[in-house]
Order: C-alpha cells, then structure tokens, then sequence
C-alpha cells in the first residue's frame, strides 16, 4: 500500500514547484495524474496520450512491456509526461513516496524542457497536443465503423503508413514549399541567373518544370499524399500518422538533453529540499539508478546528465544553460559540447559488430574522441533512421526512390518488406536505388515480388 | 499549483481489442510457421493440457532501418583498447524516443498457449485420410447436445428465455386488445409469467457415427539412429500422436519398437527409450502384422502404419522387409514410411537406402514415403503423409 497521501504530494509539490521556480524554471501548468501499474502499461503503450487510434502494434507493444516487466528486463517506469499544455504527466500510485517526489521534480524539468527548447515551440502545439490525438483516433473510428471501408482496409492502410512513418520532414519547424510554390522560386531564380540584357546566355541547364517531385524529396508520406491514386479516408489516414510523427520528433530530436535536463533539476531540486535522511538515502540510490552508465550500451540520461552539469560548472553567466536548452538539440548539443574530457570520464568507445563478436574501433583518447562524438552525432535523434528520397516518377509510373549515401547500409530485409507497403500505396512498381555491400543495386518491388537489378552509379 | 487527480480506468482494459487483434495476427503467423513451432524440443512431451509458454517472435513492424554495419558508441570499464574483440551482444544504442526505430531490436515476447490449442493450429484443416467407413466400425460417440426446436415441457435449465418472454408479452398483448374491444380501460400493474408462456429447449444428443481405427508406429531404435535422428522421429510420431487423440476420439494406437527384433511396447517408452543393436526392419513389420491378425481385424478397423527409421536396413533382411511391407499395404488404408536422413552425422550412406528400395519393388496405392532431413521437414513430412491416401 502507498506510504503517502495526496496531501503529502501536494506539500512535496509546493516545495518543488517553488524551487522550480527560484532555480529559473518556467513551465506550463502542471497536471498530475495519478494511476496504477496497468493502467501506466497502457498508458506506455499508447505514449501517454489519454486518447489514440486503435492498432495492434500498441497491443504489442503493451504485451512486450508487460513481458519486460514481469521478467525485470527493465524496471518499471516511474513517471510519463507527455508534451502539452497542461503539462500532464503519470505517476504509479505504487511508487513509494521519495519516488514520487523524485518523479515530481524530474516531470517539472521535461516542462520547462517542452515549453522552451525551440524544437517544441515552433514543431508542436501544446495547446492541442490530447485534442489531436483524439481527433485522430475519432476519425480513425468512424472509418472503421464506416460499413463501406471497416476493420481491415484501415488496417492495411495504417501498417504501410506506419512502416514509413519516419519517412517524413525532420526538420519540423521548417517551412516546406508546395510544389506550385518551389516551381515559382525555381523558375525565378533560374531567369535571375540569365543575363538581362544581350549577350550570350549563361550556361545553365533549363530545370523541368514537370518533373515531380521537383527536387528529390524526403516525405514520402507527403509524396503519396499528394500523388499516390487514393482515396480521401486513405489520405487521412497517411495524414494522421505523418502529424503524429512530426509531433513526436521533437522528442526523438533532443532525447538526451531532455532526460538529462530533467535529471539535472531533479537532483538539484531535491537536494535543496533538505529531505529527511532516510528519504535522502533513498533518493541517492534512485538517483544513482537513473543515471548511471550501462556498461555496453547508452543511456541517455546519464549522458545528457553528465553533459548538462559539466556545462553549468563551467559557465560563467546562469542563464547560459537555458540559453542552450532552448536552442539545441541533441546533434548539435553533442558535438558542440561532448568534449575530450567527458569522452574520456564517461569511458565512451566507439564499436563496430563483426559477426557475433564487437572490435573496439575507438577510445576516448587524442584524437580518437572526436570520431566518437561524430559517431554519436550520426546516430542521434532522427539521424538513426536512413534518408530515402523519392527522385522521380518513371516510365510506367515506376516510383524511384534513392536512399542518400553516408556509409551506412540498409537491413536488406526490412527495406524489401517496406518496399512492398510502398508499392502497396503507390499502386505500381517501386524501385530503390541503394548500396549493398559497397555496390550499387536496384531493389525493384512489383506487385509483392522483390528482385535485385544491378545498378552502374 | 499543480493539479493531483486520481485516475479511474472505471475498469477499461484499453488496450484490450489492440492486443486482441495483435494475438490474432499472431496466431496467423504461427499457422503459417507452424514448423518451426513444432520443431522446437522444448514442447515435445510436455502434457497437453499444460499451459506453455512459447517465445513468439512477435510481428515485425517494418521501417527502413540501418544494418549492423555501422560503428556505434557505447559506455565502456575504460580498460577498452583498439582492437580488442568483445564477444556477445552490445546493448544497441537507443536512437530516440523508442520511436524511432532505426534497430531491428529483440521482439521476442511471450504469449500463453495451451499445447491444446497450439495442436488446434496444427490439424484445423486436416483430416485423417481414407476414413473409409468400413461398414461393421461404426461408433456411435456423443459428443454434444444439439438445440432441437422448442417444447412446452422442460427442466429449468433449459428454460428458453427469450421465446418465454415473447409469449408473454403475446399474451400481454392480446389481453390488452381484448379490453379494447371491449370498451374498458385495462390497467394492471404487474403481468407476471404464467405457466403457459413458459418454453424450453429441446435438446437431442448429438450423434456422429465414427469409424474405429488403429494407427501403428513403428520405430528403429537402433544403434545407427543417432539422437538427433530419433528426435525428429520422435517429433514426428508426437504429431501423430497428438492428432489422432485431438482427431479421433475412438483410435487405438500400438507403439512397436525394433532394432533386430520388434517389440510392443507402451507410448512412454516408445518416445522415451533408446536402445541400440542392428536393423531388421521387417520384424517391426511381422509384428505389425502380428498384432492386426490378433487385434484389429481389417474387417472392421482401418488401419494406419507408420514407420520411422534412417533406412540402413541390413542388407539380407532387405527382400523380406519389401515382402512383409507389401502384405501390410494389403491389410492397411495406409502404410506410411518416414526415412530420417540426418546429415549432419552421416558417416557412411548405404548406396541404396530403403527408400529407394521401397520405391523400386513395392507398388502399391496406399504406401507413402517421405524423407526428413531436418526440423524444418516434419510439418511438411507430416502434411503429405496424411494427405496422398485420397488417391486410393
């Protein structure tokens, strides 16, 4: 049974809360609410938001959780915040009291985090956050319950839209041109190049104004949005998952300041205030679990933790670190601060898997640390997931693809099975222009066949 | 001030129809990769009605994703130097919010199954071949009750409530069209069931006239069936096994065992002993035939053979082997043999296996022979074995 009442959280949380804001922080209105262990699966499973469309990959993703938990893979969660305006959050009513005070502190951290960082302000809309995804998961209902779509044909929409999910704009608070408005910048910047008067005519290829897209382009959702033969509930559907991603990008973008920057005003708040002993112990040895190193792998908050107190030590000027946290995000974080000593005291190496085994290719020393920041750079935020852009629509509505080249190949499997949910939308042959194995190919999807071309360049 | 409130699921199970629909398309791909499922050691022998639970490699959620050909950064002792080989699996590097899934990741999870419905998988769309009903072996078995209609009388059990409402409110409504017509204003405030609007459900037992039938396994347990062998042997049967008892509720089974000379012997120590010596494989067969001339006439029992062996049969003992299968074709609806050609531990290979004897000198309509090389082949194995007998 809880060891606390609602009028010991509250008292905890005045004591936060003001020491939230004497250190600076400036957050939404906050909002807790307070679950028990099934309801924090579900709530894991469908990201936090209190209202989503129905689809399996959450009942197995809940299945997986429930799996991890009861075998202790991982420990159970403490909190969930989600980034909306009232801030709302979960904490597990089974938690003991220091955990949920820990959890209080660290969730007013993610606030400040989510009303500052600029990535949150420009991409998402707080304001709206659980109004969207209700209204996503309203519409998704009535076209399931609507007699002349139903069950399975949103299904089979929603799982190819979901394996491109990530196949969108990155960068969110970025303005995309319509295709009406690129052809007008295109053309007038390409007559801005030819002389104005007599006189021979600059050597400049005239761009072809028809070719879709116009330049190579990276949302693919957008793309068969816009040219793909589907219907309107289709379109939506596309639409729903594509604004539920860019929602979520940001997230993915700053991942490691974020759980660091709450780490960081967790321990600092609760240092200040002065707990008990006993509960101070205890909040110690949560703390220590949080953030500590995990030996063969990375966790973010121990990264972004370590990264965010060396930063306040040695700045000068208080307001430097808010200063950071509103205008970075993980990529540029890293490579603007990771520096050799950190690379050094976290024991950072850099691997590189050869068949079963691991080579350790890099250590933190000079000048090896610096290929291990620009490893991490490489694999942060949406940086992990491959860039593929649609070239051109070719002869037989063949949808050309090109995945852009930095060294790092595709799971051969995966591309083929999202091949064929590519093609399942576009309605015609997709080919993938990729390297394999240092090569060049072609992976051509017809119908649900994938076979291989090879490819010159 | 923040707000605390509690939350109150009022009981909801969210995530219930999602997980519904996720099991679903589980238990689709595991009757597409029931194989594999079955070729696993671990459910073999185990009790049916135990509830096991199998690691499903959950669906795949495709993403383009990146290979494992891409250097990562990870924490370390700091005793790491360049060049040292770690060995087993690096904890991948989490990209994002666990959104972004540029990791193929473990989605392994377990699911809860019963061996009872894992064997339901299996033999949905089976059936037994050639069930020739011969005339003398019916059994009569009662399975059910079936609904049969609507009676007056009845025992409260089957009190058919719906029908028993609907009388009611026919009476109810006849007597309020009577007042009616009567001029007079009906008003009553209870209208409680009488006796008369009571219904209940006929039931008659539901009868399905099925046929008797023996099905014989015979195994070489000898000293060239290696264990590997005898595990897909014993893999095989155990489908065998486990179909006839889902199937068929009246089957005999008879388990022989031989090496040099056969034997009968009980299920546990059919599937759980191993011995070693020589082959004769026709004495499994001259006990097979032994044991229908004395318990199963084919007069009135369809008879099912089987046998499983890596057919390194010696080789004087190959004629009478042929001669002896042959009469079993005779008495049987089918006779089935099942080589183990285990590879991997193949020392020498007799030119002439006695698969290739079987198919050389014995032509007869109602012999099936498969081979199985590996886990992989038994389902197959299995499914063609049950399956040819309809050309008979």
């Amino acid at each position: 049974m809880a060891d606390y009442t609602i009028s010991d959280l509250e008292y905890y949380n005045r004591r936060i809360e003001e020491a939230a804001a004497e250190f600076g922080l400036d957050c939404y209105p906050q909002e807790f609410e307070i679950c028990n262990y099934e309801d924090m699966l579900s709530y894991e499973a469908y990201s936090g938001m209190p209202s989503r469309y129905p689809h399996w990959s959450f009942g197995k993703a809940w299945e997986r959780k429930k799996t991890y938990y009861r075998y202790n893979l991982v420990g159970l969660p403490y909190e969930m915040v989600i980034n909306s305006n009232p801030c709302l959050a979960y904490l597990m009513k089974e938690n003991s009291l220091l955990l949920q005070v820990l959890t209080i502190a660290h969730v007013y951290g993610h606030n400040d985090f989510f009303k500052n960082n600029r990535l949150f302000k420009d991409g998402t809309r707080a304001d709206y956050t659980t109004e969207m995804f209700k209204s996503h998961a309203n519409r998704l209902r009535e076209y399931i319950a609507d007699p002349s779509i139903g069950y399975n044909r949103v299904e089979r929409v929603l799982d190819a839209a979901h394996a491109l999910r990530f196949q969108v704009h990155r960068i969110t608070n970025e303005k995309h041109l319509p295709p009406d408005e690129l052809r007008k910048r295109m053309m007038a910047s390409y007559y801005n190049s030819q002389p104005a008067g007599p006189g021979p005519a600059a050597k400049k290829e005239v761009p072809d104004w028809n070719q879709i897209p116009l330049e190579p382009d990276e949302d693919i959702l957008l793309f068969l949005m816009r040219y793909a033969r589907l219907t309107d509930w289709e379109k939506d559907i596309i639409n729903i998952v594509r604004e539920e991603t860019r929602y979520f990008i940001p997230q993915i973008e700053t991942k490691i300041m974020n759980e660091g920057w709450a780490s960081f005003w967790h321990y600092r708040i609760l240092n200040h205030l002065q707990l008990p002993q006993e509960m101070h112990l205890e909040f110690i040895k949560r703390h220590n679990q949080v953030v500590c190193a995990h030996e063969g792998g990375l966790n973010p908050y121990h990264l972004g933790f370590e990264m965010w107190r060396k930063l306040e030590r040695e700045s000068n000027d208080r307001h430097r670190i808010f200063t950071i946290r509103e205008q970075e995000r993980d990529v540029s974080f890293i490579r603007r601060y990771l520096d050799e000593e950190l690379c050094r005291e976290l024991n950072l190496f850099q691997y590189r898997q050869t068949g079963t085994n691991y080579l350790v290719t890099e250590v933190s020393d000079q000048p090896g640390w610096k290929n291990i920041r620009d490893t991490l750079v490489a694999n942060a935020g949406m940086n992990g997931v491959p860039v593929i852009k649609v070239i051109d629509i070719g002869t037989g509505n063949v949808l050309d693809l090109a995945q852009e080249q930095d060294g790092r190949e595709l799971l051969l499997k995966y591309a083929h099975e999202t091949l064929k949910y590519i093609a399942s939308l576009w309605g015609h042959k997709v080919r993938l222009h990729l390297k394999v194995n240092g090569s060049y190919q072609n992976i051509v999807c017809d119908h649900q066949d994938i076979y291989v071309t090879n490819s010159p360049s | 001030m923040a707000i605390f409130r509690d939350y109150d699921s009022g009981g909801r199970d969210r995530s219930a129809e999602d997980r519904r629909r996720h099991r679903q398309l589980v238990e689709d791909s595991i009757k597409k990769n029931i194989g594999n499922i079955i070729a696993e050691e671990s459910i073999i022998g185990k009790s049916r009605d135990k509830v096991i639970k199998i690691p499903i490699r959950g669906l795949k959620e495709y993403q383009f994703i990146y290979g494992e050909n891409r250097p990562g950064v990870v924490s370390g002792t700091g005793a790491e130097k360049r060049g040292d080989q770690i060995r087993g699996r690096q904890q991948s590097q989490d990209p994002g919010h666990g959104q972004a899934g540029s990791e193929e990741g473990e989605d392994y999870f377990e699911t809860d199954i019963t061996l009872e419905e894992l064997i339901q998988y299996l033999f949905e769309d089976l059936e037994l071949p050639n069930m020739e009903r011969k005339k003398f072996s019916y059994v009569e078995t009662e399975r059910s009750h079936k609904r049969w209609g609507i009676q007056r009388k009845g025992i409260p059990p089957r009190l058919a409530r719906k029908r028993s409402m609907q009388e009611k409110i026919k009476r109810q409504k006849s007597m309020e069209r009577a007042y009616r017509e009567l001029g007079q204003d009906w008003e009553q405030e209870r209208f409680p069931f009488r006796e008369e609007d009571l219904r209940y459900q006929r039931v008659k037992p539901d009868l399905r006239p099925q046929s008797n039938a023996v099905v014989i396994c015979m195994m070489d347990n000898s000293g060239s069936m290696y264990q590997s062998k005898k595990f897909l042997a014993r893999s095989f049967f155990f489908l065998l096994y486990q179909f006839v008892r889902y199937r068929y509720i009246n089957v005999e089974l008879v388990f022989i065992n031989h090496t040099t000379t056969a034997r009968e012997v009980n299920e546990e120590e059919f599937f759980h002993k191993g011995e070693s010596g020589g082959t004769f494989i026709s004495s499994a067969y001259a006990k097979a035939l032994e044991v229908i001339s004395e318990r199963y006439s084919p007069e009135v029992w369809n008879i099912y053979a089987f046998h499983c062996s890596d057919g390194d049969n010696w080789v004087q003992d190959i004629p009478k082997a042929i001669a002896l299968a042959g009469e079993l074709c005779s008495q049987c609806n089918l006779f089935g043999y099942g080589e183990i050609n285990e590879t991997s531990a193949q020392f020498y290979k007799p030119e002439k296996t006695m698969i290739d004897q079987f198919d050389d000198h014995l032509q007869a309509a109602n012999f099936m022979s498969v081979t199985i090389d590996n886990k992989d082949d038994i389902w197959p194995a299995f499914k063609k074995l049950l399956t040819i007998a309809d050309k008979e």
